[in-house]
């Protein structure tokens, strides 16, 4: 092979032999590689830790040498009384599934500030993946308290017209792409969507969110790099809080955490406080100009804890300490930082607390009281939507069925729950 | 070719499967919107079905800007050719390599297609489309149903060439059709020859449906034919009668047609039994009204396919087949298809549903 003949050989003895120029080399899977004499092992636990991007401390104060956001108080109302209303849906969304109302609900106690401070930062246009920890990013983009109470309840109302589990929102008119159960599938469909933005040629970026434990997916190695060899302006926002489920981060991976992965893609990253809204909002405007200039992908991880269980099938005291929980939402609680933030600024204060927390509290049950009133999508609408039109396999299984629920109207006419 | 396939620039149809079904072989389709003064709609040259997938490639470019092919070594013209010149063309935007990812390139094609826009992926070979497996079952199939039809990633064909192709072992053989025959929402077409070839993919690429698109690569170079060089669809979801028989109906799609087509025809001269050899060119959701129709005629049915003998779609069409046509059968279904081992290197011809195996079974019907 060329590589070993013994004129190239004797080229790299004589650029060897000549110093500087004998130090590197182009391969063609490394770019231009410096030649090392000392043998040595990276330790990855020997390098320094990613740093947490942050700009409240746990009383809400600005940190001295931070900078606060330009951030207006119309917007930061807004963030505050989603987060509001976000924690007065899951409070009672949670007891309404406990009460069997509703088959299932997942809360996202603890990361309301994931939620809004990226919504914020975001442009409307910009086109939403998600896990289903997001609500909070549907709702600041308008998504109304009847809209997810018909989902959860899997009603006429539902805009998936009552097909999938509760929590799986989505919304063509918010571009925020329907939740789906595989974890991580939604990571590289967030890369096409971002590459399909980049050629329309307009302003707007794809943004996917994933926890930590869905990073472990092989669609997660599969989505960052593509998006770095495709040049794809997106960005990947993971919530790390700390627990898939049961399983703590420790068995989840061994680096440091998910933003030191990036640097492996060629993927510009940054690590952030999650219960800091401010910093998230800065970080996440920061990495859309970024990508949007540039063409290229950015990951933010965002440190938080999950206060709340994994889901209302789990229960999360069995393989962690209510300690931990506790210290967590009384220390480091993102609702408490941002409002004090707030009121520091004269943007709120405890009567618009008492109101707003009594407002949400009330519409989240007028809309579920709504919810639970309306009657389901009708049977055809189990066959429809398979396909864009009906195959005939289809037409003739709803015909079947149709058939068979008249012949046995007292079976089907009992509550299916 | 070019000529031919610039005069039919226009924009990219949504059109329904066509009515007009029984035409045997000729059943193709002028696409509308073809400047019909330019050009000799019968034209025709002499194609390979690489070069038909190519051709097909190439008006989906050109017909509708938002399409994009990719895939794993593309960009150079594909291991099998299908892409060359295509970027080229259209350029290194539209036309490009991937990481060597297969779940990233389904899930890359789901997201391109679910903002509305077209996409073509090619899976290098079918035995590598599993990693994808996921992203296509769970995630392309269901897309617009769990989205109660606000999203969908109807606009994307994953194209994977499949079959034996006589050395091939385990992974460069499989036809792994049966696996995606049990997930609705996908359909899945496998076409038999180069004009068959580019009608049906270039109604794969306009259908508002995920489709999974099988390619015998053991007909890439050796099937040769004069194919339309214009811009045409034949319509999925319908079967063809490839040769109308009284005696046995013979079911078969792919690259095994052209085995059921000399079987058929030995049939017929050595022992006198007319077959009607139907040719299903979408396996799903697949033609059951023309495959009944045809065995309540003959009383007799063989379904034929490389795929291994359990679980593969012969089962479905004989139980679909048993169901309907019970009064009119007059022998026990034979399948004549894969045996139930991983596909084998070295004695692969022994594996194979080859012509000779189908002629037993044909005969074996016939004299039941």
């Amino acid at each position: 092979s060329p590589q070993k003949s013994p004129q190239n050989l004797a080229a790299a003895a004589a650029a060897a032999a000549a110093g500087a120029g004998g130090d590197e080399r182009a391969y063609p899977g490394g770019v231009q590689l410096p030649y090392t004499k000392t043998l040595q092992l990276v330790d990855p636990q020997a390098a320094e830790k990613w740093p947490v991007y942050r700009v409240l401390g746990l009383e809400g104060q600005v940190l001295a040498g931070a900078a606060e956001p330009d951030l207006d108080e119309e917007t930061a109302r807004k963030m505050y009384r989603t987060l509001v209303r976000l924690q007065a849906m899951d409070v009672i969304f949670y007891s309404a599934q406990r009460q069997g109302r509703i088959s299932f609900y997942m809360t996202s106690t603890g990361e309301e500030a994931t939620h809004v401070g990226s919504a914020a930062a975001l442009d409307a246009g910009d086109v939403m993946f998600a896990q289903y920890r997001e609500a909070g990013t549907l709702m600041y983009r308008g998504f109304t308290l009847q809209q997810f109470a018909d989902h959860c309840f899997s009603n006429e109302g539902d805009l998936g017209k009552g097909r999938q589990m509760p929590v799986h929102y989505g919304c063509e008119a918010l571009n925020f792409h329907t939740i789906s159960s595989p974890l991580a599938t939604q990571i590289p469909q967030a890369v096409g969507a971002g590459y399909a933005l980049k050629q329309k040629g307009g302003d707007n970026i794809s943004v996917v969110y994933f926890g930590e434990g869905a990073a472990s997916e092989g669609d997660f190695h599969a989505a960052l790099n593509f998006s770095a060899t495709l040049e794809v302006p997106m960005i990947f926002f993971c919530r790390n809080n700390g627990y898939a489920i049961s399983t703590p981060v420790k068995d989840q991976y061994r680096g440091d955490g998910i933003v030191a992965r990036a640097p492996g893609y060629g993927v510009t990253a940054i690590r952030v406080d999650g219960n800091d809204a401010l910093a998230v909002y800065q970080a996440v405007a920061e990495a859309r100009a970024y990508a949007l200039a540039n063409n290229r992908p950015v990951l933010i991880e965002a440190m938080t804890y999950r206060i709340g269980h994994h889901s209302t099938s789990d229960d999360s005291t069995r393989y962690r300490s209510v300690n931990e929980i506790q210290d967590w939402a009384t220390h480091d609680e993102p609702g408490f930082r941002f409002r004090t933030w707030l009121e520091g600024k004269g943007w709120w204060n405890e009567a618009e607390e008492t109101a707003a927390r009594q407002e949400e509290r009330m519409a989240v049950l007028k809309a579920m009281e709504t919810a639970e009133n309306k009657g389901p999508p009708p049977l055809d609408s189990l066959f429809e939507d398979v396909y864009e039109e009906m195959p005939p396999n289809l037409a003739r299984q709803k015909r079947e069925l149709l058939e068979h629920v008249q012949r046995h109207p007292e079976f089907y006419e009992k509550p299916h729950h | 070719m070019r000529r031919a396939a610039s005069a039919g620039l226009r924009a990219a149809p949504r059109r329904r499967p066509l009515s007009a079904r029984r035409l045997g072989a000729s059943a193709w389709s002028a696409s509308p919107g073809r400047a019909a003064a330019a050009e000799d709609p019968e034209e025709t040259k002499r194609m390979n079905l690489f070069s038909a997938v190519n051709d097909a490639m190439r008006i989906a470019l050109l017909t509708d800007e938002s399409a994009v092919v990719f895939g794993e070594d593309v960009a150079f013209g594909g291991v099998f050719r299908c892409s060359v010149g295509l970027r080229e063309e259209f350029g290194p935007e539209r036309v490009f390599n991937t990481p060597l990812c297969e779940q990233g390139i389904a899930g890359f094609a789901i997201g391109y297609a679910a903002m509305g826009r077209t996409a073509v992926a090619e899976m290098q070979f079918a035995d590598y489309i599993f990693p994808a497996f996921d992203q296509i079952v769970n995630e392309a199939a269901k897309y617009r149903y769990r989205s109660g039809a606000q999203f969908n990633c109807g606009s994307l064909t994953f194209r994977a060439p499949c079959g034996a192709v006589g050395h091939g072992g385990h992974y460069h053989s499989q036809s792994p059709e049966a696996y995606f025959a049990g997930t609705p929402g996908l359909k899945i077409v496998m076409p038999r020859s180069p004009r068959e070839a580019k009608g049906l993919l270039l109604a794969s690429i306009r259908d508002p449906n995920p489709v999974v698109f099988f390619e015998p690569k053991i007909l890439y170079r050796a099937a040769v034919e004069d194919v339309p060089v214009g811009d045409y669809e034949i319509p999925l979801g319908v079967a063809d009668i490839v040769r109308p028989g009284t005696h046995v109906t013979v079911v078969g799609y792919g690259g095994q047609m052209r085995v059921l087509e000399e079987a058929v025809r030995l049939a017929e001269e050595e022992h006198g039994i007319s077959c009607e050899l139907i040719d299903l060119r979408t396996v799903l959701p697949w033609d059951r009204e023309l495959v009944c129709e045809s065995v309540q005629k003959t009383g007799r049915l063989v379904v034929s396919h490389e795929a291994p003998v359990t679980g593969g779609f012969a089962g479905e069409i004989s139980a679909a087949v048993q169901e309907d046509c019970f009064l009119s059968l007059e022998a026990p279904v034979q399948r004549v298809c894969g045996l139930d081992t991983p596909f084998p290197l070295v004695h692969e011809k022994h594996y194979l549903p080859n012509v000779i195996k189908v002629v037993e079974g044909i005969k074996k019907v016939a004299e039941y």
